[in-house]
């Protein structure tokens, strides 16, 4: 059973027992336009919240994409250095950045849930 | 004007009513894109055709028996080789030969101009054209102007079927079609095309008689800022400043052979002292190696990591098919196929000194 939690950043947070896979929302991928490229972590790279863990490039601009919470990022989608668009195309699916390991799933507390995340941006 | 303090274009309303998405540009609120997006709103103008709302850029009508003289001291430009009809690309210099801004300057007349300003510098040059014109027999009148641009292989034969002859023009010529408007064959994305000014009264109908034709569709200020780049022109305020010359802004080609020893222009002696000299860098395409865009503000080094110059334009070329950026480098290192390396976030990015344009223009020269 996964839960999937949102930031105020536009990010969010599929969690599965103490691992959680990350990606940003449908709004933000309007806002940032069509991605040219995602500079992808490495596995094993240990975040802090707020920390930049992907930088996603749009024909115009490079974006910033912070860890939600602390952990350590076990693995990259791949898929999308050859597709960096699935971000725009799928972005609660195919298009998710990268999984991570949480140091601390209380922190999970702070974050909104799907209904509040609808409020945000409505 | 907006909330922002940002100016509002004319056509405002259309371009909300097609999805526009704004943004801030040079004091103005500019559609950045629409509902199609940047990528496939750029690669439609190299296909098709595309509709630029450009009325943040400034018009000025220079007229009077003074009117080439006025000229001819703002900027190193001949204007008795200026035939009628005819257009230029020209720089107005500061003392230094530092680039105030870059201009597109038309003959309409024996003692009449129109000078084609950005957005960001029009205050800058309307009083500068306005105090050089001080004991001159010139007006410099700033016109109040809906601006639009259509570029790409189909922009000929769209502005035919629109109504609007103009069939006559060559990349680089211009006419009033009617009172009040004027119009070139020119643009800034490296395809055929035309930019035609015209009152407000007549904008709404024009846009809607363009737009009637399947071909044509609305472009944002991000697929303007990709097409030119893809291009090789220069971004005033990125990729020339006041603080650069027309040496090594690799833009001598734009000063009369005539003129470039000496003439009358602002910034004359400059200029020749900088030509005489040669560049201590130069102006040059930069093709990142792999996908990642490199962005204007990145430092460049050499393999040792000395700093050999800077990016002023980056982003990605969606028909270059690959980031594409232009930046200044040491004269030493401006040949083509040069490698050198990126500053991107402490990663070092192989970048490779590339000729402009990174696609061929396909301009209309008769």
């Amino acid at each position: 059973m996964s839960k999937t939690y949102f930031t105020q950043d536009h990010e969010w947070i599929r969690v599965e027992g103490d691992t959680a896979t990350v990606g940003i929302t449908n709004y933000a991928q309007e806002q940032l336009g069509d991605l040219v490229f995602v500079e992808l972590p490495e596995a094993g790279k240990v975040v802090k919240t707020g920390d930049t863990a992907v930088v996603v490039e749009s024909v115009k601009a490079a974006s910033d994409v912070y860890a939600p919470v602390d952990g350590e990022i076990v693995e990259a989608n791949a898929a999308l250095s050859s597709d960096p668009a699935l971000v725009n195309s799928a972005p609660a699916g195919d298009g998710w950045l990268w999984k991570m390991k949480l140091a601390d799933t209380s922190q999970l507390d702070g974050l909104l849930d799907a209904a509040a995340y609808e409020k945000l941006i409505a | 004007m907006t909330d922002d303090g940002l100016k509002s274009l004319p056509l405002e309303d259309l371009h909300k009513s097609a999805g526009a998405r704004f943004g801030a540009f040079a004091g103005w609120s500019m559609p950045l894109t629409y509902p199609p997006g940047v990528l496939k709103e750029h690669l439609h103008t190299r296909q098709h055709a595309g509709l630029f709302d450009i009325s943040h850029m400034k018009l000025f009508e220079i007229e009077g028996p003074d009117a080439g003289r006025l000229l001819e001291t703002a900027c190193p430009l001949d204007t008795s080789a200026l035939s009628r009809g005819q257009s230029k690309y020209t720089l107005l210099l500061n003392a230094d030969a530092g680039i105030i801004d870059d201009l597109i300057v038309t003959r309409l007349g024996d003692h009449r101009f129109m000078v084609v300003a950005n957005a960001g510098n029009a205050d800058k040059d309307g009083a500068r054209l306005k105090a050089l014109a001080a004991g001159l027999n010139a007006a410099v009148t700033p016109l109040d102007r809906v601006f639009l641009a259509i570029q790409g292989p189909d922009a000929a034969d769209i502005v035919a079927r629109s109504g609007i002859d103009a069939a006559g023009l060559t990349f680089m010529t211009g006419f009033e079609p009617q009172p009040g408007w004027f119009m070139t064959r020119s643009g800034y994305t490296g395809e055929d095309g035309f930019e035609i000014a015209v009152p407000l009264s007549d904008a709404a109908d024009l846009a809607e008689r363009l737009l009637a034709d399947d071909r044509l569709m609305w472009i944002g200020l991000a697929a303007r800022d990709s097409l030119r780049l893809e291009a090789g022109l220069c971004l005033h305020g990125n990729d020339i400043t006041e603080e650069t010359d027309p040496v090594e802004a690799a833009l001598v080609w734009a000063i009369p052979k005539s003129l470039r020893e000496g003439g009358r222009f602002e910034g004359a002696s400059a200029f020749s002292a900088a030509l005489d000299k040669g560049p201590a860098q130069r102006r040059v395409g930069l093709k990142p190696d792999g996908r990642q865009p490199v962005r204007g503000g990145a430092t460049l080094t050499d393999e040792a990591g000395n700093p050999v110059g800077r990016v002023t334009s980056g982003g990605f070329g969606p028909s270059a098919g690959h980031p594409v950026a232009i930046g200044y480098v040491s004269t030493s290192l401006a040949s083509a196929g040069t490698r050198i390396f990126a500053d991107v976030r402490g990663t070092k990015v192989p970048v490779d000194v590339h000729s402009l344009p990174f696609t061929p223009h396909r301009y209309r020269k008769g």
